[in-house]
């Protein structure tokens, strides 16, 4: 039978397998055959594992989940040619799960940027139109799902990296409660930050996706056990769900006219599904969030990224001694985004300035925190754009480090307070996505799902790039 | 100027990046526009509140003191850059 | 002027759990190089740590047996520097929110207790092992290569820094004698200097007698043994002295010594400004020592040492109740009965020779051996004491041939027969030697029998000569 990878859903494809009308190997064969006619174009791929190991529906990584035996590279120079010996708690369990590995995907270098343009080896392109980013740092992941070159895939999130994407390329994509889904194996960027979320064409196979990673691992001090099983969604209406809009992230400067009317559009929908919909406010959250979250993830990175040294793995440019090495290998290995973030952090945390900037970046955490808190009060969800643009055009932002950090505006502030963010489609804008934000409190995620499956519905929008139909 | 070019310079030799003149300039550069923007986090007043290091409130978590396999010698060492025996090798410290 | 040493002390222990800190590879001394590692203490991509459990609660102990205040809630911070051995780039540790702060030491002394403050003891992780190659012995200087050695990464470390409150070289042997012995008996480590489980630095200024200023400090590192820091201190406080006095001022600098070579010169070099960018570690959550593990382990600890010492040296002298005490022979002192001054002094010397293990002896028949000893020859007594810790050792195997051996007690015997007998005298000092057989059966029958022959051979030998 003929798989149309463009619009097979995972669920659709586990019930081809689950009828044994294919099996996992003719998917996963599938699926590479895709990748061979429409990746040279996209660049999703970093590299791509031709055995299909498994039972079930095949997956994409990020390249920055370690997989043992297959090179993990994090899009950085410095990793090239790394092939970890040990498997990331969501590889293992994906593997478990029975679900072959279709390959590594591309990356802004390190999980920094927004565009994907920052991977050492070469952009990817958005399959709504390769004039422009899929955003990032999960680009490759996002655009995979969307070209139908996967039928799911696994991204990062540390301020925005699954949800924007999943918004410039048409997909949905979860960021989930910080503590609910291991880090262990996954290349650290912000420890206090980074979640790995799943990146689907529906909401519904985010939560089977979901379902298969989530939940304490004791090799991760900071996971938690679920305090209710994963729910796949089936409700159709918003029945008692009371939604906040929260003006600052629904009128920040620089949402483009075309995304507003769009999460205009989507929330008197909610209204008509029944939802109880009102205005709530996060005065300093916005305003604030992006300043404390490029003082504390940059500090986190500076110290993650210490390791790469060229003493145990990946790049060595040796040198007369040890600290002449470390130094030409870093420069020669890094790219400029973790040069400035691991420059920036090392600035925030040094003698003198600490306080200042990290111990004062600390404190707008709990302020956000706090404000994120009060919201919940009064709403189940709180909505908005999830980027204040649709994709952009490659090279835009490129040499403005500043505007590129904007295009995570609205999603860092939940972020920061470790909350789930669901994005999904909700129409179009000069046709390209628009993504709409759900966050709700933490461990939320089957009230997110619930209301993104009903408004997903509703929507009834086709994921599927004009382009590629 | 938020940041001097030997401030930079500095944090380059903290975190063993050896820049080039060009990267030297450019950064300094784009690191000062970039502290002017989160200097902002200075504007509020926060003297009375709790940092937040973590964002969940858990405590106490550990694992018994029993041993696990290690790795052989060959897979600790099989990315290796340079090795001697069963040693990682490096220039001189 | 009179000058006054202030002395502090930076003590390292390795903690002998049996795994690392924060993974659970085995800690290793001897095991082939790179055998023991594992993602987290490699620093492999995406590696995060577990702590250990045991460490923990091994340092709450620790802390209670040196009088500090547990932490409600404590922290581990990341120490951020780049060296080979430290495979994160960073370093767990423990800033400003330690697991113990704020405790004492009391350190019995001959001139009284000194009271030695402890300001904190933290958890962390020790660093992997360098090899540097291409020069004799390790030296840094003109290596060719380093080798590293990951088995040591990670091995749980206990840092304990003690306020200035030394004022002499031997206050501070004593105080480093008294917390060794103290970890010993918490059964939290072996603190061998030898084996590097026991390292410690010494941080030495001087200020005259009288104020309490604090001046410019040296740090002394690479310190080798209790007896030779004694003497680098001594040393390095003269030369403090004679700076002053000559006008100038101690330069801030620390002093490596060369370990193995305690004649070496040691290498100074100025303390670089390190900024090490302490923040906390993101990957692990907070310790807040439950209430009820604080108390069990509280309950468990047991009568320390600085207690032992100052009971012990009521009846004896401080030096010689330390002695007992560090050297883990208090216990039996306490068993054995008979006079204390002899029961001490046969312990720290023939007993310690023998190496027995004080646990194995018998207290009893060891008591009835020290009371006999006069009376037991001088090499019997050896293997007496040799055997003292065999199952079946009986004190009546030694004292049941009734020998007196003890030459006080024989000794005028054999005066008075020499005086008895001044012709027999003459004739041996003449040439007679066959006459000292003569002389052993008089002294024999005089004792009826129960002296020892070989005893009585070598005083009459002793005494004709004369």
């Amino acid at each position: 039978m003929t798989i149309d990878t463009l619009r097979l859903t995972a669920e659709e494809a586990r019930g081809l397998v689950e009828r044994g009308e294919v099996s996992s190997a003719e998917l996963h064969a599938a699926y590479l055959g895709a990748i061979a006619e429409r990746d040279g174009e996209l660049n999703a791929y970093l590299r791509t594992v031709d055995e299909a190991d498994g039972t079930s529906v095949p997956i994409a990584l990020k390249d920055l989940i370690s997989t043992r035996g297959v090179e993990t590279t994090a899009a950085s120079k410095i990793l090239a040619g790394y092939v970890p010996v040990y498997d990331s708690t969501v590889a293992a369990r994906c593997r478990e799960a029975g679900l072959p590995v279709l390959g590594k995907t591309n990356m802004d270098e390190f999980a920094m940027g927004s565009s994907t343009e920052n991977s050492a080896f070469g952009p990817t392109l958005n399959p709504w139109d390769p004039e422009r980013v899929p955003g990032g740092s999960s680009g490759g992941s996002a655009a995979a799902v969307a070209a139908g070159l996967a039928p799911w895939a696994l991204g990062s999130d540390t301020g925005g990296s699954v949800k924007q994407p999943a918004s410039l390329c048409g997909i949905v994509g979860l960021r989930p409660t910080y503590g609910t889904v291991s880090r262990y194996g996954i290349v650290a960027f912000a420890s206090s930050l980074d979640q790995i979320g799943p990146m689907t064409k529906t909401v519904r196979d985010n939560a089977l996706l979901y379902r298969i990673i989530a939940g304490r691992d004791p090799s991760d001090t900071t996971t938690v056990e679920l305090p209710e099983p994963v729910q796949i969604p089936e409700a159709e209406d918003l029945k008692d769900v009371r939604v906040g809009v929260p003006h600052e992230l629904n009128e920040a400067h620089g949402i483009e006219p075309g995304v507003k009317e769009a999460v205009d559009r989507t929330i008197e929908l909610c209204r008509e599904l029944g939802a109880e919909v009102g205005e709530t406010s996060l005065p300093r959250s916005v305003d604030y969030g992006l300043a404390c979250y490029y003082l504390v993830a940059p500090a986190e990175a500076s110290s993650n990224l210490a390791r790469y040294d060229g003493v145990r793995y990946g790049l060595r440019v040796n040198g007369a001694d040890v600290r002449e090495m470390y130094e030409k290998t870093r420069d020669a290995g890094f790219g400029d985004e973790p040069k400035r973030r691991i420059m920036l952090g090392a600035y925030a945390l040094s003698a003198g300035y600490y306080e200042a900037y990290y111990g004062q970046a600390q404190k707008v955490r709990t302020v956000i925190a706090q404000e994120h808190a009060a919201a919940f009060e009064r709403f189940d969800v709180l909505v908005s754009p999830t980027s204040p643009t649709v994709a952009f055009k490659l090279g835009e932002k490129a040499e403005n480090p500043l505007a590129m950090y904007l295009s995570d505006v609205l999603t860092i502030p939940s972020n920061m307070a470790g909350l789930p963010g669901l994005s999904i489609p909700c129409g179009l804008s000069d046709g390209l996505p628009v993504g709409f934000q759900l966050i709700g409190p933490q461990f939320s995620e089957n009230l997110l799902f619930r209301a993104g499956h009903a408004l997903e519905r509703a929507i009834g929008f086709d994921h599927v790039p004009e382009r590629l139909r | 100027m938020a940041i001097t070019r030997d401030e930079v310079l500095h944090v380059a030799r903290l975190a063993r990046l050896e820049l080039t003149d060009d990267e030297v300039e450019r950064f300094t550069e784009q690191l000062s526009a970039i502290l002017e923007a989160v200097a902002k986090v200075s504007e509020l007043d926060l003297s009375d509140v709790e940092p937040t290091a973590h964002p969940l409130d858990v405590v106490n978590v550990w694992a018994d003191d029993e041993p696990r396999p290690s790795l052989p010698v060959e897979k600790a060492l099989a990315n290796a850059p340079d090795r001697e025996d069963g040693f990682f090798k490096v220039p001189p410290a | 002027m009179n000058w006054q040493p202030v002395i502090g002390l930076e003590i390292h222990i390795h903690l002998k759990t049996r795994t690392k800190m924060f993974c659970r590879c085995e800690v290793a001394y001897s095991e082939p190089e790179n055998t023991r590692t594992c993602p987290v203490c490699l620093a492999q991509p995406g590696s995060l740590p577990v702590p250990n459990e045991k460490a923990i609660e091994w340092t709450i102990k620790l802390g209670l047996a040196l009088d500090c205040r547990i932490a409600e809630h404590a922290v581990f911070h990341r120490k951020n520097y780049f060296y080979p051995d430290n495979p994160k780039g960073y370093q767990i540790s423990q800033y400003d929110e330690p697991l113990c702060v704020d405790g004492r030491i009391v350190v019995p002394g001959e001139g009284g207790d000194a009271e030695v403050g402890i300001v904190r003891a933290h958890l962390e992780e020790d660093a992997a092992k360098n090899v540097h190659l291409g020069t004799a012995e390790g030296r840094i200087a003109g290596a060719s290569a380093t080798l590293v050695d990951f088995n040591r990464a990670g091995t749980p470390l206990v840092e304990i820094v003690t306020r200035p409150d030394l004022c002499s070289a031997e206050e501070a042997r004593r105080f480093l004698q008294l917390l060794r012995q103290t970890v010993v008996e918490l059964g939290i480590s072996d603190a061998e200097m030898e084996k590097g489980s026991l390292r410690f630095d010494v941080n030495v200024s001087v200020r005259p007698e009288g104020t309490d200023e604090l001046r410019t400090r040296t740090e002394l590192k690479n310190l080798n043994s209790f007896a030779f820091a004694a003497r680098a201190i001594e040393r390095e406080v003269e030369r403090q002295i004679a700076i002053y006095e000559a006008g100038g001022d101690v330069e801030q600098e620390t002093l490596h010594f060369d370990p193995g070579k305690e004649s070496a010169p040691p290498l100074r070099s100025k303390e670089e400004a390190q900024d090490y960018r302490y923040f906390p570690e993101p990957d692990l959550v907070p310790i807040e020592p439950p209430a009820e593990l604080v108390e069990r382990v509280r309950a468990e600890l047991p009568e320390l040492p600085g207690a032992r010492i100052r009971r012990l040296a009521a009846e004896l002298d401080h030096a010689t109740a330390l002695d007992l005490v560090t050297s883990g022979r208090d216990g039996l002192y306490e068993r054995v009965p008979g006079d204390r001054r002899a029961v001490a002094n046969v312990l720290m010397n023939q007993f310690a020779a023998s190496g027995v293990d004080p646990a194995a002896a018998n207290a009893e028949e060891l008591g009835k051996l020290i009371e006999a000893r006069s009376r037991i020859p001088r090499d019997r007594f050896t293997e007496a004491l040799a055997k003292s810790g065999d199952a079946g050792f009986s004190a009546q195997t030694y004292l049941g041939d009734g020998l007196v051996a003890d030459t006080a007690e024989l000794g005028p015997i054999v005066d008075r027969i020499l005086e008895a007998n001044p012709g027999q005298v003459e004739s041996y000092r003449g040439g007679k030697q066959g006459l000292l057989g003569f002389f052993v059966g008089q002294v024999m029958r005089e004792t009826q029998g129960k002296a020892d022959p070989k005893v009585v051979n070598e005083l009459l030998r002793e005494k004709l000569r004369a």
